[in-house]
Protein backbone atom coordinates (compact mmCIF):
# COMPACT_ATOMS: atom_id res chain seq x y z
CA UNK A 1 0.00 0.00 0.00
CA UNK A 2 1.14 3.67 -0.38
CA UNK A 3 2.40 5.29 2.27
CA UNK A 4 0.61 8.98 1.47
CA UNK A 5 -2.05 9.26 -0.42
CA UNK A 6 -3.34 12.38 -2.52
CA UNK A 7 -5.97 13.36 0.56
CA UNK A 8 -2.98 13.29 2.64
CA UNK A 9 -1.12 15.51 0.89
CA UNK A 10 -4.25 17.75 0.21
CA UNK A 11 -4.23 17.97 4.05
CA UNK A 12 -0.87 18.56 4.50
CA UNK A 13 -1.20 21.55 2.31
CA UNK A 14 -4.60 22.73 3.65
CA UNK A 15 -2.91 22.95 7.11
CA UNK A 16 0.42 24.54 5.50
CA UNK A 17 -1.72 27.12 4.12
CA UNK A 18 -3.96 28.12 7.23
CA UNK A 19 -0.69 28.04 9.75
CA UNK A 20 0.38 30.57 7.42
CA UNK A 21 -2.74 32.78 8.07
CA UNK A 22 -0.37 33.84 10.87
CA UNK A 23 3.06 34.40 9.38
CA UNK A 24 0.81 36.42 6.91
CA UNK A 25 -1.04 38.09 9.69
CA UNK A 26 2.65 39.36 10.39
CA UNK A 27 3.90 40.38 6.95
CA UNK A 28 0.38 42.05 6.89
CA UNK A 29 0.70 44.18 10.25
CA UNK A 30 4.13 45.98 8.97
CA UNK A 31 2.93 45.95 5.18
CA UNK A 32 -0.40 48.02 6.04
CA UNK A 33 0.84 50.16 8.97
CA UNK A 34 3.61 51.46 6.49
CA UNK A 35 1.27 51.96 3.84
CA UNK A 36 -1.41 53.58 6.01
CA UNK A 37 1.40 56.02 7.28
CA UNK A 38 3.05 57.06 4.15
CA UNK A 39 1.73 60.75 4.46
CA UNK A 40 3.35 61.34 7.43
CA UNK A 41 6.42 59.13 7.03
CA UNK A 42 7.86 61.24 4.85
CA UNK A 43 8.52 63.68 7.59
CA UNK A 44 11.15 60.81 9.03
CA UNK A 45 12.28 61.60 12.87
CA UNK A 46 10.62 64.52 13.31
CA UNK A 47 7.71 62.52 14.01
CA UNK A 48 9.25 61.04 16.86
CA UNK A 49 11.03 64.27 18.60
CA UNK A 50 8.98 66.88 18.08
CA UNK A 51 6.20 68.24 21.06
CA UNK A 52 3.79 69.95 17.91
CA UNK A 53 1.15 68.43 17.41
CA UNK A 54 -1.64 70.88 14.92
CA UNK A 55 -3.55 69.98 11.61
CA UNK A 56 -0.18 69.64 9.39
CA UNK A 57 2.56 69.28 11.84
CA UNK A 58 2.32 66.06 13.53
CA UNK A 59 5.00 65.35 16.69
CA UNK A 60 4.37 62.37 19.18
CA UNK A 61 7.66 63.36 21.70
CA UNK A 62 5.08 63.82 24.60
CA UNK A 63 3.25 60.51 23.72
CA UNK A 64 6.40 58.43 23.73
CA UNK A 65 7.80 60.45 26.79
CA UNK A 66 4.38 59.50 28.44
CA UNK A 67 4.26 56.34 27.29
CA UNK A 68 8.26 55.44 28.27
CA UNK A 69 7.76 57.10 31.74
CA UNK A 70 4.19 55.09 32.68
CA UNK A 71 5.98 51.90 31.34
CA UNK A 72 8.98 52.55 33.67
CA UNK A 73 6.87 53.33 36.99
CA UNK A 74 5.28 50.13 35.92
CA UNK A 75 8.59 47.82 35.93
CA UNK A 76 9.92 49.89 39.20
CA UNK A 77 7.08 49.09 41.76
CA UNK A 78 5.87 45.43 39.14
CA UNK A 79 9.00 43.63 39.03
CA UNK A 80 10.21 43.45 42.46
CA UNK A 81 6.62 42.89 43.23
CA UNK A 82 6.34 40.20 40.85
CA UNK A 83 9.62 38.32 41.53
CA UNK A 84 8.41 38.53 45.22
CA UNK A 85 5.34 36.49 44.01
CA UNK A 86 6.99 34.28 41.90
CA UNK A 87 9.26 33.12 44.87
CA UNK A 88 6.46 32.64 46.59
CA UNK A 89 4.95 30.71 44.79
CA UNK A 90 7.70 28.56 43.37
CA UNK A 91 10.03 28.13 46.69
CA UNK A 92 7.70 28.89 49.97
CA UNK A 93 4.40 28.09 49.11
CA UNK A 94 2.82 24.46 48.80
CA UNK A 95 -0.08 22.27 47.77
CA UNK A 96 -3.26 24.06 48.08
CA UNK A 97 -2.03 27.55 49.27
CA UNK A 98 0.33 27.51 46.30
CA UNK A 99 -2.46 27.06 43.96
CA UNK A 100 -4.88 28.86 45.30
CA UNK A 101 -2.35 31.79 45.01
CA UNK A 102 -1.36 31.07 41.78
CA UNK A 103 -4.79 30.82 40.83
CA UNK A 104 -5.45 34.63 42.14
CA UNK A 105 -2.48 36.01 40.55
CA UNK A 106 -3.87 34.12 36.94
CA UNK A 107 -7.23 35.74 37.79
CA UNK A 108 -5.41 39.33 37.61
CA UNK A 109 -4.45 38.77 34.50
CA UNK A 110 -8.23 37.76 32.96
CA UNK A 111 -9.66 40.67 34.30
CA UNK A 112 -10.47 42.88 30.95
CA UNK A 113 -8.34 46.29 31.22
CA UNK A 114 -11.73 48.38 30.56
CA UNK A 115 -12.63 47.15 33.92
CA UNK A 116 -9.03 48.05 35.33
CA UNK A 117 -10.13 51.49 34.15
CA UNK A 118 -12.87 52.06 35.22
CA UNK A 119 -11.97 50.83 38.71
CA UNK A 120 -9.03 53.23 38.49
CA UNK A 121 -11.27 55.92 37.84
CA UNK A 122 -13.37 55.23 40.49
CA UNK A 123 -11.71 53.54 43.17
CA UNK A 124 -8.02 53.83 42.84
CA UNK A 125 -7.51 57.54 41.82
CA UNK A 126 -9.51 59.20 44.65
CA UNK A 127 -8.02 56.70 47.14
CA UNK A 128 -4.45 58.03 45.78
CA UNK A 129 -5.05 61.58 45.10
CA UNK A 130 -6.53 61.98 48.66
CA UNK A 131 -4.55 59.86 50.81
CA UNK A 132 -1.17 59.32 49.16
CA UNK A 133 0.05 61.65 46.78
CA UNK A 134 -0.34 64.98 49.07
CA UNK A 135 1.47 62.68 51.13
CA UNK A 136 4.41 61.71 49.05
CA UNK A 137 4.99 65.60 47.90
CA UNK A 138 4.78 66.67 51.43
CA UNK A 139 7.67 64.80 52.45
CA UNK A 140 9.62 63.66 49.36
CA UNK A 141 8.37 66.85 47.16
CA UNK A 142 11.81 68.28 46.61
CA UNK A 143 12.45 65.33 43.93
CA UNK A 144 11.55 66.78 40.89
CA UNK A 145 9.42 63.72 39.84
CA UNK A 146 7.28 63.83 43.10
CA UNK A 147 7.06 67.95 43.34
CA UNK A 148 3.89 70.23 42.60
CA UNK A 149 4.66 73.25 39.96
CA UNK A 150 3.34 76.03 41.30
CA UNK A 151 -0.99 76.34 40.39
CA UNK A 152 -3.87 77.31 41.72
CA UNK A 153 -5.00 73.79 42.67
CA UNK A 154 -2.62 71.26 43.80
CA UNK A 155 -1.28 69.33 40.80
CA UNK A 156 -2.92 65.88 42.12
CA UNK A 157 -6.13 67.58 42.76
CA UNK A 158 -7.86 65.69 39.78
CA UNK A 159 -6.30 62.52 40.41
CA UNK A 160 -5.55 61.64 36.90
CA UNK A 161 -2.04 61.47 36.01
CA UNK A 162 1.34 59.89 34.83
CA UNK A 163 1.67 58.46 38.30
CA UNK A 164 -1.86 57.12 38.59
CA UNK A 165 -1.34 55.41 34.90
CA UNK A 166 1.85 54.00 35.82
CA UNK A 167 0.25 52.43 39.14
CA UNK A 168 -2.70 50.68 37.80
CA UNK A 169 -0.14 49.35 34.81
CA UNK A 170 2.08 48.17 37.63
CA UNK A 171 -0.84 45.71 38.57
CA UNK A 172 -1.56 44.97 35.33
CA UNK A 173 1.63 43.76 34.23
CA UNK A 174 2.17 41.86 38.27
CA UNK A 175 0.57 38.66 37.08
CA UNK A 176 3.08 38.34 33.43
CA UNK A 177 6.06 38.90 34.98
CA UNK A 178 5.17 36.91 38.29
CA UNK A 179 3.83 34.15 35.99
CA UNK A 180 7.21 34.16 33.32
CA UNK A 181 9.05 34.40 36.79
CA UNK A 182 7.63 31.88 38.13
CA UNK A 183 7.76 28.66 35.56
CA UNK A 184 11.80 30.39 35.59
CA UNK A 185 12.29 29.57 38.68
CA UNK A 186 10.29 26.55 38.95
CA UNK A 187 12.46 25.03 35.83
CA UNK A 188 15.71 25.81 38.12
CA UNK A 189 17.08 21.69 38.68
CA UNK A 190 16.51 21.00 42.45
CA UNK A 191 20.03 20.59 42.79
CA UNK A 192 20.95 23.61 42.46
CA UNK A 193 18.56 24.49 45.75
CA UNK A 194 20.14 21.32 46.98
CA UNK A 195 24.20 22.47 46.43
CA UNK A 196 23.05 25.73 48.49
CA UNK A 197 21.48 23.83 50.97
CA UNK A 198 24.74 21.50 51.43
CA UNK A 199 26.32 24.47 52.28
CA UNK A 200 24.33 25.60 55.13
CA UNK A 201 22.50 28.02 53.49
CA UNK A 202 19.12 29.18 54.79
CA UNK A 203 16.03 29.18 52.50
CA UNK A 204 16.93 32.92 51.69
CA UNK A 205 20.25 32.72 50.60
CA UNK A 206 19.60 29.33 48.41
CA UNK A 207 17.00 31.50 46.93
CA UNK A 208 18.90 34.37 46.42
CA UNK A 209 22.80 33.21 45.69
CA UNK A 210 21.77 29.57 44.02
CA UNK A 211 18.50 30.00 42.43
CA UNK A 212 17.44 33.65 41.22
CA UNK A 213 20.98 33.66 39.32
CA UNK A 214 19.94 30.19 37.60
CA UNK A 215 16.71 31.70 36.76
CA UNK A 216 18.14 34.74 35.57
CA UNK A 217 17.52 34.52 31.91
CA UNK A 218 14.01 33.77 32.39
CA UNK A 219 13.21 37.02 34.52
CA UNK A 220 14.89 39.04 32.48
CA UNK A 221 12.71 37.93 29.68
CA UNK A 222 9.57 38.60 31.88
CA UNK A 223 10.90 42.00 32.52
CA UNK A 224 10.73 42.46 28.22
CA UNK A 225 7.23 41.07 27.93
CA UNK A 226 5.57 43.19 31.15
CA UNK A 227 7.26 45.78 29.24
CA UNK A 228 5.43 45.19 26.21
CA UNK A 229 2.32 44.69 28.12
CA UNK A 230 2.62 48.43 29.87
CA UNK A 231 3.45 49.77 26.48
CA UNK A 232 0.86 48.67 24.66
CA UNK A 233 -1.53 49.13 27.32
CA UNK A 234 -4.77 51.16 25.66
CA UNK A 235 -8.02 51.16 27.89
CA UNK A 236 -6.91 51.41 31.50
CA UNK A 237 -4.22 54.56 30.55
CA UNK A 238 -6.71 56.28 28.32
CA UNK A 239 -9.39 56.53 31.15
CA UNK A 240 -6.53 57.32 34.18
CA UNK A 241 -3.35 59.45 32.27
CA UNK A 242 -5.66 62.45 31.40
CA UNK A 243 -4.99 63.27 28.11
CA UNK A 244 -2.49 65.78 27.94
CA UNK A 245 -0.27 66.61 25.36
CA UNK A 246 2.89 67.96 27.49
CA UNK A 247 6.26 66.71 28.47
CA UNK A 248 6.53 67.13 32.45
CA UNK A 249 9.06 66.01 34.97
CA UNK A 250 6.15 66.03 37.69
CA UNK A 251 4.56 62.54 37.79
CA UNK A 252 1.71 64.17 39.17
CA UNK A 253 0.63 65.91 36.41
CA UNK A 254 -1.38 64.64 33.81
CA UNK A 255 -0.07 63.09 29.99
CA UNK A 256 -0.52 61.10 27.41
CA UNK A 257 0.63 57.58 25.61
CA UNK A 258 0.86 56.34 21.96
CA UNK A 259 -1.41 54.57 22.73
CA UNK A 260 -4.29 56.22 24.35
CA UNK A 261 -3.43 59.61 22.26
CA UNK A 262 -4.61 56.38 19.08
CA UNK A 263 -7.72 55.25 21.11
CA UNK A 264 -8.84 59.01 22.29
CA UNK A 265 -8.18 61.09 18.14
CA UNK A 266 -9.19 58.30 15.92
CA UNK A 267 -12.69 59.15 15.90
CA UNK A 268 -11.78 62.79 15.59
CA UNK A 269 -9.02 62.86 13.00
CA UNK A 270 -10.34 65.26 10.29
CA UNK A 271 -7.82 65.16 7.99
CA UNK A 272 -5.81 62.45 5.78
CA UNK A 273 -3.02 63.92 7.17
CA UNK A 274 -4.27 63.39 10.46
CA UNK A 275 -5.06 59.90 10.16
CA UNK A 276 -1.90 58.65 8.41
CA UNK A 277 0.09 61.03 12.08
CA UNK A 278 -2.48 58.21 14.09
CA UNK A 279 -1.09 54.99 12.01
CA UNK A 280 2.39 55.81 12.18
CA UNK A 281 2.02 56.25 15.83
CA UNK A 282 0.22 52.74 15.46
CA UNK A 283 3.60 51.49 13.93
CA UNK A 284 5.69 52.75 16.57
CA UNK A 285 3.75 51.03 18.94
CA UNK A 286 3.75 47.84 16.74
CA UNK A 287 7.93 47.95 16.30
CA UNK A 288 8.28 48.84 19.94
CA UNK A 289 6.30 45.86 21.18
CA UNK A 290 7.42 43.67 18.17
CA UNK A 291 10.91 44.00 19.13
CA UNK A 292 10.28 44.15 23.11
CA UNK A 293 8.23 40.82 22.46
CA UNK A 294 10.26 38.96 20.29
CA UNK A 295 13.33 39.44 22.41
CA UNK A 296 11.59 38.54 25.71
CA UNK A 297 10.32 34.99 23.80
CA UNK A 298 14.04 34.59 22.21
CA UNK A 299 15.05 34.73 25.80
CA UNK A 300 12.48 32.16 27.23
CA UNK A 301 13.30 29.96 23.94
CA UNK A 302 16.94 29.82 25.18
CA UNK A 303 16.48 29.22 28.80
CA UNK A 304 14.42 26.35 28.52
CA UNK A 305 16.89 25.07 25.89
CA UNK A 306 19.72 25.23 28.45
CA UNK A 307 17.19 23.83 30.76
CA UNK A 308 16.87 20.90 29.08
CA UNK A 309 20.56 20.37 28.14
CA UNK A 310 21.32 20.51 31.73
CA UNK A 311 18.65 17.78 33.22
CA UNK A 312 20.56 15.35 30.80
CA UNK A 313 23.61 16.30 33.31
CA UNK B 1 22.94 29.12 62.34
CA UNK B 2 23.21 32.63 63.45
CA UNK B 3 20.38 34.39 65.03
CA UNK B 4 21.03 37.52 62.49
CA UNK B 5 21.10 35.15 59.51
CA UNK B 6 17.74 33.01 60.93
CA UNK B 7 16.01 36.71 61.53
CA UNK B 8 16.94 37.73 57.96
CA UNK B 9 15.54 34.15 56.56
CA UNK B 10 12.42 34.54 58.43
CA UNK B 11 12.00 38.33 57.30
CA UNK B 12 13.02 37.15 53.89
CA UNK B 13 9.61 34.48 53.73
CA UNK B 14 7.62 36.99 55.58
CA UNK B 15 8.58 39.85 52.69
CA UNK B 16 7.93 37.67 49.73
CA UNK B 17 4.52 36.37 51.53
CA UNK B 18 3.94 40.13 51.37
CA UNK B 19 4.56 41.00 47.65
CA UNK B 20 1.79 37.90 47.39
CA UNK B 21 -0.42 40.37 49.43
CA UNK B 22 0.10 43.25 47.45
CA UNK B 23 -0.67 41.60 44.17
CA UNK B 24 -4.24 39.97 45.12
CA UNK B 25 -5.42 42.71 47.06
CA UNK B 26 -6.22 44.90 43.79
CA UNK B 27 -7.75 41.68 42.43
CA UNK B 28 -10.36 41.31 45.41
CA UNK B 29 -11.14 44.82 45.81
CA UNK B 30 -12.02 44.95 42.13
CA UNK B 31 -14.23 42.07 42.18
CA UNK B 32 -15.86 43.22 45.51
CA UNK B 33 -16.30 46.59 43.79
CA UNK B 34 -17.55 45.17 40.74
CA UNK B 35 -19.65 43.13 42.16
CA UNK B 36 -21.29 45.47 45.09
CA UNK B 37 -22.13 48.56 42.86
CA UNK B 38 -22.83 46.25 39.03
CA UNK B 39 -25.87 44.12 41.24
CA UNK B 40 -27.25 47.77 41.97
CA UNK B 41 -27.72 47.99 38.67
CA UNK B 42 -29.23 44.99 37.83
CA UNK B 43 -32.95 44.74 36.79
CA UNK B 44 -34.94 43.31 33.52
CA UNK B 45 -34.19 46.76 31.59
CA UNK B 46 -30.79 46.59 31.95
CA UNK B 47 -30.65 43.36 30.00
CA UNK B 48 -33.76 44.57 27.61
CA UNK B 49 -34.00 48.38 26.82
CA UNK B 50 -31.92 50.99 24.91
CA UNK B 51 -29.34 53.24 26.74
CA UNK B 52 -31.04 56.27 27.83
CA UNK B 53 -30.16 59.49 27.97
CA UNK B 54 -27.95 61.47 30.50
CA UNK B 55 -29.53 62.30 33.32
CA UNK B 56 -28.12 63.21 36.98
CA UNK B 57 -31.16 63.92 38.66
CA UNK B 58 -32.58 61.48 40.90
CA UNK B 59 -35.27 60.61 38.50
CA UNK B 60 -34.48 59.00 35.17
CA UNK B 61 -35.92 57.65 32.28
CA UNK B 62 -35.07 53.85 32.81
CA UNK B 63 -32.95 52.04 30.46
CA UNK B 64 -30.22 49.38 29.82
CA UNK B 65 -27.64 48.58 27.48
CA UNK B 66 -29.56 45.51 25.96
CA UNK B 67 -27.87 46.25 22.87
CA UNK B 68 -24.53 46.51 23.97
CA UNK B 69 -25.07 42.82 25.56
CA UNK B 70 -26.77 41.78 22.30
CA UNK B 71 -23.19 43.09 20.00
CA UNK B 72 -21.22 41.55 22.77
CA UNK B 73 -22.34 38.16 21.94
CA UNK B 74 -22.77 38.56 17.69
CA UNK B 75 -19.56 40.15 17.64
CA UNK B 76 -18.09 37.33 19.71
CA UNK B 77 -20.04 34.96 17.84
CA UNK B 78 -18.20 36.31 14.85
CA UNK B 79 -14.46 36.06 15.64
CA UNK B 80 -15.01 32.97 17.43
CA UNK B 81 -16.35 31.41 13.94
CA UNK B 82 -13.34 33.37 12.11
CA UNK B 83 -10.74 32.67 14.90
CA UNK B 84 -11.30 29.03 15.89
CA UNK B 85 -11.45 26.92 13.09
CA UNK B 86 -7.98 28.54 11.86
CA UNK B 87 -6.69 28.68 14.66
CA UNK B 88 -7.13 24.81 14.98
CA UNK B 89 -5.95 24.11 12.08
CA UNK B 90 -2.93 26.09 12.56
CA UNK B 91 -2.51 24.08 15.82
CA UNK B 92 -2.60 20.62 14.08
CA UNK B 93 0.03 21.59 11.82
CA UNK B 94 2.14 22.98 14.48
CA UNK B 95 1.90 19.67 16.16
CA UNK B 96 1.31 16.65 13.59
CA UNK B 97 3.47 18.54 10.70
CA UNK B 98 5.66 21.30 11.59
CA UNK B 99 8.42 19.19 13.40
CA UNK B 100 10.61 21.34 11.37
CA UNK B 101 12.05 25.03 11.48
CA UNK B 102 8.80 26.30 9.45
CA UNK B 103 6.38 24.89 12.45
CA UNK B 104 8.50 26.10 14.96
CA UNK B 105 8.37 29.39 13.53
CA UNK B 106 4.54 29.67 12.81
CA UNK B 107 4.85 28.95 16.87
CA UNK B 108 7.07 31.37 17.59
CA UNK B 109 5.41 33.76 15.31
CA UNK B 110 2.32 33.10 16.80
CA UNK B 111 3.32 34.21 20.65
CA UNK B 112 5.13 37.39 19.19
CA UNK B 113 1.44 38.14 17.34
CA UNK B 114 -0.58 37.35 20.45
CA UNK B 115 1.85 39.86 22.16
CA UNK B 116 0.73 43.22 20.08
CA UNK B 117 -0.68 45.83 21.75
CA UNK B 118 -4.63 45.38 20.42
CA UNK B 119 -5.01 48.46 19.54
CA UNK B 120 -2.50 47.90 16.78
CA UNK B 121 -4.48 45.57 15.66
CA UNK B 122 -7.79 48.11 15.70
CA UNK B 123 -5.32 50.34 13.68
CA UNK B 124 -4.67 47.58 10.94
CA UNK B 125 -8.82 46.46 10.62
CA UNK B 126 -9.09 50.54 10.59
CA UNK B 127 -6.55 50.47 7.19
CA UNK B 128 -7.69 47.24 6.17
CA UNK B 129 -11.15 47.50 6.12
CA UNK B 130 -12.71 50.39 7.79
CA UNK B 131 -11.55 53.06 4.70
CA UNK B 132 -12.73 50.94 2.07
CA UNK B 133 -15.68 49.82 3.74
CA UNK B 134 -16.17 53.65 4.73
CA UNK B 135 -17.04 53.42 7.99
CA UNK B 136 -17.62 51.39 11.37
CA UNK B 137 -18.68 48.06 10.94
CA UNK B 138 -19.57 44.66 12.50
CA UNK B 139 -17.82 42.65 10.74
CA UNK B 140 -14.43 45.06 10.92
CA UNK B 141 -14.94 44.11 14.49
CA UNK B 142 -15.42 40.49 13.75
CA UNK B 143 -12.91 40.51 11.75
CA UNK B 144 -10.09 42.65 14.40
CA UNK B 145 -11.51 40.17 17.38
CA UNK B 146 -11.19 37.04 15.21
CA UNK B 147 -7.58 37.73 14.08
CA UNK B 148 -6.35 38.38 17.31
CA UNK B 149 -7.90 34.84 18.15
CA UNK B 150 -6.06 33.46 16.08
CA UNK B 151 -2.78 32.73 17.65
CA UNK B 152 -3.49 32.37 20.91
CA UNK B 153 -6.11 29.14 19.61
CA UNK B 154 -3.47 28.41 17.29
CA UNK B 155 -0.50 27.71 19.80
CA UNK B 156 -2.73 26.67 22.58
CA UNK B 157 -4.30 24.08 20.49
CA UNK B 158 -1.04 22.76 19.57
CA UNK B 159 -0.33 22.39 23.14
CA UNK B 160 -3.03 20.68 23.85
CA UNK B 161 -2.29 18.23 20.51
CA UNK B 162 1.27 17.66 21.78
CA UNK B 163 0.17 15.91 24.97
CA UNK B 164 -1.84 13.07 23.10
CA UNK B 165 0.70 10.03 23.66
CA UNK B 166 2.95 9.01 20.62
CA UNK B 167 1.49 5.49 21.27
CA UNK B 168 -2.01 6.58 19.72
CA UNK B 169 -0.31 7.84 16.56
CA UNK B 170 1.48 4.79 16.15
CA UNK B 171 -1.28 2.58 16.77
CA UNK B 172 -3.01 4.58 14.27
CA UNK B 173 -0.19 4.06 11.89
CA UNK B 174 0.43 0.54 12.66
CA UNK B 175 -3.38 -0.04 11.37
CA UNK B 176 -2.70 1.42 7.95
CA UNK B 177 -4.84 4.54 8.76
CA UNK B 178 -3.77 7.27 6.59
CA UNK B 179 -1.59 10.20 8.40
CA UNK B 180 -4.68 12.92 7.42
CA UNK B 181 -7.53 10.58 9.08
CA UNK B 182 -4.36 10.08 12.37
CA UNK B 183 -4.29 13.76 12.49
CA UNK B 184 -7.85 14.69 12.95
CA UNK B 185 -8.21 11.42 14.62
CA UNK B 186 -5.63 12.93 17.55
CA UNK B 187 -7.77 16.41 17.21
CA UNK B 188 -10.74 14.20 18.29
CA UNK B 189 -8.88 12.58 21.07
CA UNK B 190 -7.80 15.85 22.55
CA UNK B 191 -11.05 17.65 21.95
CA UNK B 192 -11.71 18.63 25.77
CA UNK B 193 -8.57 20.33 26.19
CA UNK B 194 -8.83 21.91 22.71
CA UNK B 195 -12.27 23.37 23.75
CA UNK B 196 -11.13 24.27 26.95
CA UNK B 197 -8.47 26.41 24.62
CA UNK B 198 -10.92 28.32 22.82
CA UNK B 199 -12.95 28.71 25.59
CA UNK B 200 -10.47 30.66 27.02
CA UNK B 201 -9.53 32.41 24.47
CA UNK B 202 -13.00 33.57 23.93
CA UNK B 203 -12.68 34.98 27.28
CA UNK B 204 -9.85 36.72 26.27
CA UNK B 205 -11.82 38.55 23.22
CA UNK B 206 -14.70 39.32 25.12
CA UNK B 207 -13.20 41.66 27.24
CA UNK B 208 -11.22 43.82 24.61
CA UNK B 209 -12.24 46.91 23.83
CA UNK B 210 -9.15 49.02 21.89
CA UNK B 211 -9.57 46.94 18.94
CA UNK B 212 -13.18 47.94 18.38
CA UNK B 213 -12.84 51.29 18.97
CA UNK B 214 -11.30 51.36 15.42
CA UNK B 215 -13.26 48.84 14.11
CA UNK B 216 -17.17 47.94 15.18
CA UNK B 217 -16.98 51.51 16.84
CA UNK B 218 -20.56 52.48 18.74
CA UNK B 219 -24.49 52.50 18.45
CA UNK B 220 -27.29 53.63 20.29
CA UNK B 221 -29.62 51.32 18.85
CA UNK B 222 -29.81 47.06 18.45
CA UNK B 223 -27.80 45.51 15.76
CA UNK B 224 -29.32 46.48 12.21
CA UNK B 225 -26.52 44.69 9.31
CA UNK B 226 -23.48 43.36 9.11
CA UNK B 227 -22.37 46.94 7.82
CA UNK B 228 -23.29 49.21 10.65
CA UNK B 229 -21.91 49.71 13.75
CA UNK B 230 -22.57 48.05 16.55
CA UNK B 231 -22.32 48.70 20.46
CA UNK B 232 -20.68 46.41 22.63
CA UNK B 233 -20.42 45.76 26.41
CA UNK B 234 -16.53 46.97 26.74
CA UNK B 235 -17.11 50.31 24.53
CA UNK B 236 -19.86 51.36 26.65
CA UNK B 237 -17.82 51.01 29.64
CA UNK B 238 -15.13 53.36 28.50
CA UNK B 239 -17.93 55.58 26.99
CA UNK B 240 -20.20 55.71 30.03
CA UNK B 241 -17.46 55.78 33.00
CA UNK B 242 -15.54 58.84 31.50
CA UNK B 243 -19.02 60.45 31.17
CA UNK B 244 -20.10 62.66 33.45
CA UNK B 245 -23.57 61.63 34.25
CA UNK B 246 -24.65 59.12 37.26
CA UNK B 247 -26.83 57.15 35.58
CA UNK B 248 -24.61 56.14 32.61
CA UNK B 249 -21.82 55.59 35.26
CA UNK B 250 -24.54 53.54 37.00
CA UNK B 251 -24.49 51.47 33.98
CA UNK B 252 -20.95 51.14 33.66
CA UNK B 253 -20.46 49.48 36.88
CA UNK B 254 -23.24 47.02 35.73
CA UNK B 255 -21.87 46.44 31.91
CA UNK B 256 -18.33 45.68 34.34
CA UNK B 257 -20.67 43.28 36.49
CA UNK B 258 -22.00 41.14 32.98
CA UNK B 259 -18.18 41.24 31.73
CA UNK B 260 -16.13 39.95 34.89
CA UNK B 261 -19.29 37.32 35.62
CA UNK B 262 -18.25 35.96 31.94
CA UNK B 263 -14.79 35.94 31.98
CA UNK B 264 -13.73 35.00 35.50
CA UNK B 265 -17.02 32.81 35.22
CA UNK B 266 -15.53 31.15 32.15
CA UNK B 267 -11.90 30.98 33.59
CA UNK B 268 -13.22 29.04 37.02
CA UNK B 269 -14.97 27.12 35.13
CA UNK B 270 -12.61 25.78 33.03
CA UNK B 271 -10.33 25.43 36.04
CA UNK B 272 -12.72 23.37 37.54
CA UNK B 273 -13.24 21.15 35.04
CA UNK B 274 -9.32 20.68 33.88
CA UNK B 275 -9.02 19.71 37.49
CA UNK B 276 -11.75 17.08 37.98
CA UNK B 277 -10.45 15.14 34.93
CA UNK B 278 -6.32 15.39 34.52
CA UNK B 279 -6.50 15.53 30.55
CA UNK B 280 -2.98 13.35 29.96
CA UNK B 281 -0.56 13.27 32.77
CA UNK B 282 2.55 12.05 31.07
Amino acid sequence: MKRTSRADVLFRYLTIAVASVVVGLFAIYFLELFSGSSLTLSEGLAFIFSSTWTDVVFGVYPMLWGSLVTSAIALCIGVPISVGVAIFLSEIARGKLRSALGFLVEMLAAVPSVVYGLWGLFILTPLLSTYVYPFVEQYLGFIPIFSCPDSFVPCYFYGVSIMTAGIILTIMIIPIVAAISRDALLAVPNSQREAAYALGATKAEAVNMSVLSYARSGVIAAVFLGFARAFGETMAVVMLIGNERAVSVSLFHPGYTLASLIANEFSEASSPAAVSALIEAGLVLLIVSFLTSFTGRLLIRRFLKTREAASYI
Amino acid sequence: MKLRRFVFDKLWIAATFATVVIAVVPLLSILADVVYQGIASMNIDFFTQLPPPPCSAATCTPGGLGNAIQGTIILVALSGAIGIPIGIISGIYISEYGNNSYGSSVRFLGDVLAGIPSIVTGVLVYVLIVIPLRGYSVTAGGIALGSMMIPIVSNTSAEALKTVPNSIREASHALGIRKWRTSLLIAAHAKRAIATASLLAIARITGETAPLLLSAGISQLWFSGLDHPIASLTFYIYYFATSPYANWKALAWGAAFILIVIVLGINMGVRIITRTKEVYSS
